[in-house]
């Protein structure tokens, strides 16, 4: 056990949090509306000018080449320097990885550079009206065609987040037409200005049009655009799933600076009776950092994190929904208001949801980890 | 960086681990309780001596391992997980190295295993293992003294755990040496108490899910395993997520003691409240899972379930704790 960083860990710290400092932008509107996403680009390309926005990834996509180490601290104090949410994360964070793992050396050169520069902006095309939570109910078409070097697709997608603001989308759509469940399936990129594509934004919970339904009508996409091989699509995909339940879309860095503006919080409106639920929500925190740095370890030394991320979602969504009704519990009447932390709590009630509701994360434990017989 | 047990504490626990096995199976657990034959556990007690467990804490010139709080955990945590009604953590993380730095003659013998220890540093009148323990380690104001049990006043008391042999401590006390008398080593004393606890509860909760899902892969109902129903899987997914997470902030606190850190005693409040509630948690889970079978005593779970029930409120119950936290938050 050695729980110190190295001297150039220190300095990378240093360099973000003082970069961070001079940097960060004042409160901006929530980057899931029309005019708070372009705010948000704003701040991405300025990111990207000053390489922090994708700090583990190679040198020549834009990256510092940062370890898995480096990246925890830099999340860490992005979120501790109070910087604004991450509109591209559903690229940097989730099609990224499976890029690196399955993507041709000409898809990375072609398509990393840009997203990580925010002028490809990416969402996930995975949900359908059929398919959430079992989402090898896909239905969603793919129709060769062998004249043009392409495919054509046709069907609908919904639930995509921010699905109305970006310009490119990743997804999953069935190639053989005999094929059942997840066999059959494919992964495809698009630009949403392709013809044929529509896309029509709405609401979620909170208000904001965060939310998309994106309709194919035999969209065009060309070879170069799968992802892995055809009809192998469902292990490429769950590549993602692992980054997106476990630790590449929620680094501790988020929850430990949530706990700490509770704590903030629970100073300038003390509650005796809610004070034992501010601790437990600071020590979950703490759990959550300190489960990541155990499982970092792991991976650094080449062990795959597979079915284990299933834990980190479970934790960190609960642990975030325990946070956010304290805060709005100890606002009392001032938590009907609209303000970061009612938004909060709206935002943290989709946490249980997406990436895999945790009551199927719950069946992927009890199977995967305990080895409990699968019906 | 490296959150990983050490390979010198993953050898220990292993060696502690492998003679457990063999020479404390649940029928020596059994013969802790009253009626049983106490020298059972204590053999048991011996042969994990042998390993040179008791001695972790102790330097190598005073004939222990000459390790630190990192080590203590994993051993404590395979303890737990064995469930050897003995004063380990008092003899292994307070009895053992005291007695080294105090230059007594009385260690030999706790390290050798003849030796046990039973300890109460809190305000608590009532001393677990005081029926059985040689020696016994009591606070008094900012002091700590050690007594032969036969100088102290000790009545026998009925426990819910029945192995737990313990007794209240009364007033009149013969005898005894100063221990320790610095603020600090006092101190440092209670903390790594309360730290051992924790790996003990750990242990207990991992044992008790292993019980659980063992159980539940081969139990039918409606004609199928019931741990096939979905209800089943997720209360017992619920137990590993707890205990998963508390592993690693005992293993932290154990890290944040040894290295003293600044804040080790509140990282050690908070895997303390992590370690109890999980351990509470998997009890009643593992009961429920169990049905009716695990209401009953000649079933082995209610050995460990009622193992946690002391355990939790002791060395500072959860809301001690995270009361201790709040205060330091400022909150």
């Amino acid at each position: 056990m050695d729980l110190t960083w190295q001297p150039s860990e220190q300095s990378f710290r240093t360099e973000a949090r003082e970069w961070l400092a001079a940097h960060v932008p004042g409160p901006m509107p929530s980057g899931d509306t029309r005019e708070g996403f372009a705010a948000h680009l704003e701040w991405e390309r300025a990111l990207f000018a000053a390489r922090w926005s994708a700090v583990s990834w190679p040198k020549r996509f834009g990256g510092r080449d940062a370890t898995l180490w480096e990246w925890l601290i830099f999340e860490e104090e992005y979120y501790r320097a109070g910087a604004p949410q991450r509109v591209t994360q559903n690229g940097i964070f989730l099609l990224a990885p499976t890029l690196f793992e399955f993507g041709t050396p000409q898809q990375q050169e072609r398509l990393l550079p840009r997203m990580a520069a925010a002028e490809d902006l990416w969402c996930q095309g995975w949900s359908e009206p059929g398919a959430g939570s079992d989402l090898a109910a896909v239905r969603s078409r793919a129709v060769r065609d062998e004249a043009a070097g392409g495919w054509l697709l046709s069907g609908q997608k919904t639930w995509t987040t921010r699905g109305a603001f970006c310009t490119h989308l990743f997804g999953l759509f069935r190639t053989d037409p005999d094929s059942a469940r997840h066999h059959g399936l494919t992964y495809f990129l698009l630009p949403l200005d392709a013809p044929g594509v529509t896309v029509r934004g709405f609401e979620r919970l909170d208000g904001d049009e965060g939310f998309a339904e994106v309709f194919f009508d035999r969209v065009f996409v060309p070879d170069q655009d799968v992802v892995g091989d055809v009809d192998q699509g469902w292990r490429v995909a769950m590549a993602t799933t692992g980054s997106e339940r476990g630790l590449t879309l929620r680094s501790p860095g988020r929850f430990m600076a949530s706990a700490q503006r509770l704590v903030e919080l629970a100073r300038q409106r003390p509650s005796d009776q809610l004070r034992d639920r501010v601790v437990q929500s600071w020590i979950e925190a703490q759990a959550y950092q300190q489960f990541t740095l155990q499982q970092v370890t792991g991976i650094v030394d080449g062990k795959p994190s597979g079915p284990e991320s299933s834990l980190n979602k479970i934790f960190w969504s609960e642990l975030d929904v325990r946070l956010q009704e304290t805060a709005m519990d100890l606002l009392g009447e001032h938590g009907e208001l609209d303000s970061p932390w009612s938004r909060g709590f709206q935002f943290a009630l989709a946490g249980p949801i997406y990436a895999g509701t945790n009551e199927v994360q719950r069946n992927v434990v009890a199977e995967r980890l305990l080895g409990l017989p699968r019906v | 960086m490296r959150f990983e047990v050490g390979a010198e504490a993953a050898a220990l626990r292993d060696a502690a681990a492998q003679v457990l096995a063999g020479q404390a199976p649940v029928a020596v657990l059994r013969a802790g309780w009253p009626g049983g034959d106490p020298g059972a556990p204590a053999a048991a007690w011996r042969r994990v001596a042998d390993t040179g467990a008791v001695g972790a804490l102790v330097p190598v010139a005073a004939g222990g391992l000459g390790l630190d709080e990192n080590a203590v955990v994993p051993l404590l945590e395979a303890l737990g997980y064995n469930g050897l009604p003995v004063p380990a953590v008092e003899t292994i993380a307070i009895g053992a190295p005291l007695l080294a730095i105090a230059g007594s003659d009385r260690l030999q013998g706790v390290l050798d295993g003849d030796c046990q220890v039973a300890a109460q540093l809190g305000d608590s009148d009532l001393l677990p293992f005081g029926q059985r323990a040689e020696l016994v380690i009591l606070r008094q104001q900012d002091t700590l003294r050690v007594y032969e049990r036969t100088d102290l006043e000790l009545t026998p008391c009925v426990t819910v755990d029945g192995s737990r042999a313990l007794a209240r401590v009364g007033q009149l006390r013969r005898g005894g040496s100063t221990l320790a008398a610095t603020p600090g080593v006092v101190a440092s004393a209670w903390w790594r108490g309360v730290l051992g606890t924790s790996a003990l509860l750990v242990g207990l909760a991992a044992r008790m899910l292993e019980l659980t899902v063992g159980y539940v892969r081969q139990r039918e109902q409606f004609g199928a395993p019931v741990g096939s129903f979905q209800a089943i899987k997720h209360a017992l997914a619920s137990a590993l997520v707890a205990v998963e997470f508390a592993r690693p902030a005992v293993l932290a606190a154990g890290w944040a003691q040894a290295a003293r850190v600044p804040d080790a005693a509140r990282q050690t409040s908070a895997a303390k409240v992590l370690a109890s509630d999980a351990a509470r948690l998997v009890a009643r889970t593992a009961i429920q899972c169990h049905g009716a079978m695990g209401y009953t005593t000649e079933y082995d779970l209610h050995l460990f379930a009622k193992r946690v029930w002391a355990l939790a409120p002791s060395w500072g119950d959860p809301a001690w704790h995270r009361a201790r936290i709040a205060e330091s938050l400022g909150v």
